[in-house]
């Protein structure tokens, strides 16, 4: 292959990944987006001018080898960017797939100044298929130190601080609350974004590392955090994620038909309410009117899985305009491809019913006010505004409060009034001795790639402690 | 893998089930329940645990087959396998020296409510269990109560065992002669709303374990929140046990019937959701 000059990698234009039809995906389970071709992937790492410096990996979390792996795409060398990769991430073919690139890695590429940044996520993806599809960049375990780690929660800050500390030769133990690991992987993003082979094969990577992954073990119910660190565990991180989920609070919420985004996606993630003959339903959509409120990708995914359980009609209700979702926007495309429709600026006010059915949802339009706190224009109703939506279902997706469980049984960590717990952000050392935390636990609900590159920093942090530990007691 | 160490029916539709579930059994305190999972396909189910053998390493449960998965579950023979069984799950009941407890069980509700009572009695309450059945082959539990120490009270709705009606009979009857501190019931929607209303205008403290449809069991999905004093509230964390008058009995009733349509396919189908 030879050479390109700077300029000419700069005319490449980015490649696109090919998507299915619309009309063909939007009644299946199927993934969305197909991946690069070979072609196309080996087009788009040339796209990449090998930055000196590379401001890319600054925006990557838990700082992968952007500028390195790359141009081994680019040269065919799959192998070595599936090992360099897999050193660096420990679950690729997820972030590949639902990280904010456009807000993290991409948003820094210094082609994205004066023209579209390098697809930097879709290579990712590339490189993490290829390598799963080829058995390539697998860890070795290496030498034991005789340390053991606790961690609890098997989402991705648990499963990333559990892969980082076992490549350090630490034996770890992860308990997971649910049937199944992967947290939001598992039970939120569903399988037509992120299909669960594919998260299967990432945590089987792990359990290969040696990894111990105890399902059905609810810390704090069970087991308390003191019983951990009393029963030989030299640390504890905590990665359970953000769960309570937050309701309207308007008269309604209690009808049949009302779901949170959480037990909604929870049965057809999870329970697979999707296949025929499931045996943890969700109510009857073939046909229905489904509203989901909010606007983040929970929302969107909700909406989204509406569609393909067969509703007739799926609208998203948002206060504030679609300018100010906090979806990933090509998400928002996709599912206003998939014919999900979208009203901004209205917010529900009662949902109705007769006989504990719902049947329609109350709502107010709303107008732009002041800016707040958020620096985003403060949604304001407009009186007598009000208007009547019939609706069969009604799924609330307006966020998540943390989960109470660790708070109420563990005295002495600390918690903010929100309820997230305090850890230092560059280490997730607590004040509690000998715990750390990261994710969605200490920052409230954010992203896959915050709660990973939290669960690496705690990583470091817990074996230099471990380390020093050792030293002290030598010397 | 759970495995199953005994299987034996105790009235007619309910079973027994020994199960070995070593963390449950070492964590577990009166109150709490697990939620079950009876294979790879299976949904996950919330049942009381009745008793635990922490030593042993093992935990009492009694189903009622009344759908699916807890047929499916009444069908696992001694030297099966269940998938999961996660717990202990939910706050444990409150357990004090009240005085005099009266503590309600209607149908299986009674497995729900012994190991509240029997720990009442062993914190130096006086216990009176009152437990109401079809008829006299579906009282359960009647041994166990006594063995505990617990004054016994059988109500039967034909009258073949102990006295003819509903538990409020002799509950009425056992607040009119005695004096009743608190009162703990657990059973149909129906029983517990009754027993509210008795014990209502005298204000004793009442509490009843709720029961709604639960998927997590943690806190996550918000399927089982109730009303409690206009309050949304989730069972499986702040439950499962509420005050009897502040709990809204008619949005629990309507909520656990949402999937009635499917289950009632799926059982006569023998299929989870034969509908679709
Ligand atoms: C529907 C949905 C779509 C999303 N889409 C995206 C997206 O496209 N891109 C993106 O970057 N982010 C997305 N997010 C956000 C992202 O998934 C989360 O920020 C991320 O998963 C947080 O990771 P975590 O490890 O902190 O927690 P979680 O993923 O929540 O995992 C926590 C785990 O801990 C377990 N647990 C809880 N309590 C206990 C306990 N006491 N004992 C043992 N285990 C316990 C839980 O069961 C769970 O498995 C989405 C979120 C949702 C809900
Ligand atoms: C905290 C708690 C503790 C419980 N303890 C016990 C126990 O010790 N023994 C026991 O036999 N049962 C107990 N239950 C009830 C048990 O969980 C349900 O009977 C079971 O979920 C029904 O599942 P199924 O698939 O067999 O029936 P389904 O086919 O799902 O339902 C059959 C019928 O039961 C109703 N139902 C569905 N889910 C529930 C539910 N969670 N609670 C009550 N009714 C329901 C349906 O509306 C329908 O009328 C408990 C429930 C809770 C929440
Ligand atoms: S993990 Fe996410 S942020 Fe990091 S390089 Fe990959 S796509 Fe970018
Ligand atoms: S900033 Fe863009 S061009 Fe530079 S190394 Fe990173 S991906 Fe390549
Ligand atoms: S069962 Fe999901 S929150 Fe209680």
């Amino acid at each position: 292959m030879k050479e390109l000059s700077t300029r000419e990698r700069m005319q490449i234009p980015r490649q696109a990944m090919p998507v299915r039809d619309p009309a063909e995906r939007r009644r299946d389970f199927e993934e969305v987006a197909l991946g690069l071709t070979p072609e196309l992937a080996e087009r788009e790492a040339m796209r990449c001018i090998l930055c000196k410096r590379p401001p890319c990996i600054e925006g990557c979390p838990v700082r992968v080898r952007i500028d390195q792996f790359i141009p081994l795409v680019a040269s065919g060398d799959l192998a070595g960017a599936a090992r360099m990769l897999a050193e660096d991430n420990a679950l690729p073919a997820v972030c590949g797939r639902v990280c904010p690139q456009e807000t993290q890695c991409e948003e820094l590429c210094v082609l994205g100044r004066k023209g579209l940044p390098v697809a930097i996520g879709a290579l990712e993806r590339y490189v993490a298929d290829w390598a799963r599809e080829h058995g390539a960049g697998r860890q070795a375990p290496t030498a034991p130190t005789g340390h053991r780690i606790a961690v609890v929660g098997a989402g991705p800050a648990g499963l990333t601080c559990a892969s980082d500390l076992a490549r350090l030769g630490h034996e770890v133990t992860i308990f997971e609350a649910l049937h199944e690991p992967g947290g939001v992987l598992a039970y939120g993003i569903p399988r037509f974004r992120l299909p669960r082979d594919i998260v299967g094969a990432e945590i089987r990577a792990l359990t290969d590392l040696g990894v111990e992954i105890v399902t059905d073990a609810v810390i704090g119910m069970a087991e308390s955090i003191d019983d951990l660190l009393a029963g030989g565990y030299d640390a504890v991180f905590v990665g359970v994620g953000a769960g309570l989920p937050r309701f309207l609070d308007v008269p309604g919420e209690d009808l049949v038909g009302v779901y949170s985004a959480n037990e909604f996606l929870t049965r057809v993630n999870l329970m697979k309410a999707h296949q025929a003959g499931a045996a943890t339903p969700v109510i009857d959509l073939d046909g229905a009117r489904v509203a989901v409120f909010g606007g983040g990708n929970t929302a969107v995914d909700a909406a989204r899985t509406a569609v393909r359980l067969g509703a007739a009609e799926v609208a998203m209700l948002y206060r504030r305009t679609r300018a100010e979702m906090p979806a990933r926007a090509e998400e928002v495309e996709h599912a206003l491809e998939e014919g999900v429709l979208l009203t901004e600026q209205v917010a529900p006010v009662e949902l109705t019913g007769t006989d504990g059915r719902l049947e329609g949802v109350r709502l107010l339009r709303m107008e732009q006010g002041e800016p707040d706190e958020s620096g985003r224009r403060r949604p304001v109703e407009i009186p007598g505004s009000e208007f009547d939506l019939p609706i069969d279902l009604a799924v609330v997706a307006i966020g998540n409060a943390p989960n109470p469980i660790l708070r109420r049984t563990t005295a002495d960590l600390e918690h903010t009034k929100w309820g997230t717990l305090v850890a230092d952000p560059d280490t997730g050392e607590t004040r509690k001795p000998g715990v750390w935390a990261g994710g969605d636990i200490v920052t409230g609900g954010a992203t896959v790639i915050l709660a990973m590159g939290a669960g690496r920093r705690a990583a470091q942090a817990i074996h230099r402690h471990l380390t020093a530990k050792n030293d002290l007691e030598a010397g | 893998m759970f495995s199953v160490l005994d299987t034996r029916p105790v009235a007619p539709g309910v079973t027994r089930l020994e199960i070995a579930a070593p963390r449950v059994a070492r964590f577990w305190k009166p109150g709490q329940f697990v939620i079950v999972r009876v294979d790879g396909e299976g949904e996950r189910i919330p049942l009381t645990v009745v008793d635990a053998d922490p030593a042993a390493g093992h935990i009492t449960l009694i189903v009622q087959a009344v759908g699916y998965t807890t047929r499916r579950l009444s069908q696992v023979p001694t030297g099966g396998e269940i998938a999961d069984v996660v717990g202990p799950l939910g706050r444990p009941s409150e357990i004090e020296a009240f005085g005099h407890v009266a503590v309600v069980g209607g149908g299986v509700g009674t497995a729900v409510a012994f190991p509240t009572a029997r720990a009442l009695q062993g914190a130096g309450n006086r216990v009176t269990v009152i437990v109401g059945a079809r008829t006299a082959a579906h009282v359960i539990l009647a041994d166990e109560i006594r063995d505990a120490g617990c004054d016994l009270i059988v109500a039967t709705e034909d009258g073949s065992a102990g006295v003819k009606g509903l538990v409020t009979g002799p509950l009425e009857e056992l607040i009119e002669a005695d004096i009743v501190d608190r009162v703990i019931a657990a059973g149909p929607i129906p029983m517990m709303r009754a027993v509210a209303e008795t014990t209502r205008s005298g204000a004793i403290p009442t509490m009843v374990s709720l029961n709604p449809i639960m998927v997590d069991g943690t806190g996550m999905c918000g399927g089982c929140r109730v009303r409690v004093g206009g309050e949304m509230k989730f069972a499986c964390v702040d439950g499962p046990d509420f005050d009897a008058h502040l709990v809204d009995f008619d949005g629990l009733a309507r909520r656990n019937r949402t999937y009635l349509e499917f289950e009632r396919a799926a059982l006569e189908a023998d299929m989870p959701m034969a509908a679709r």
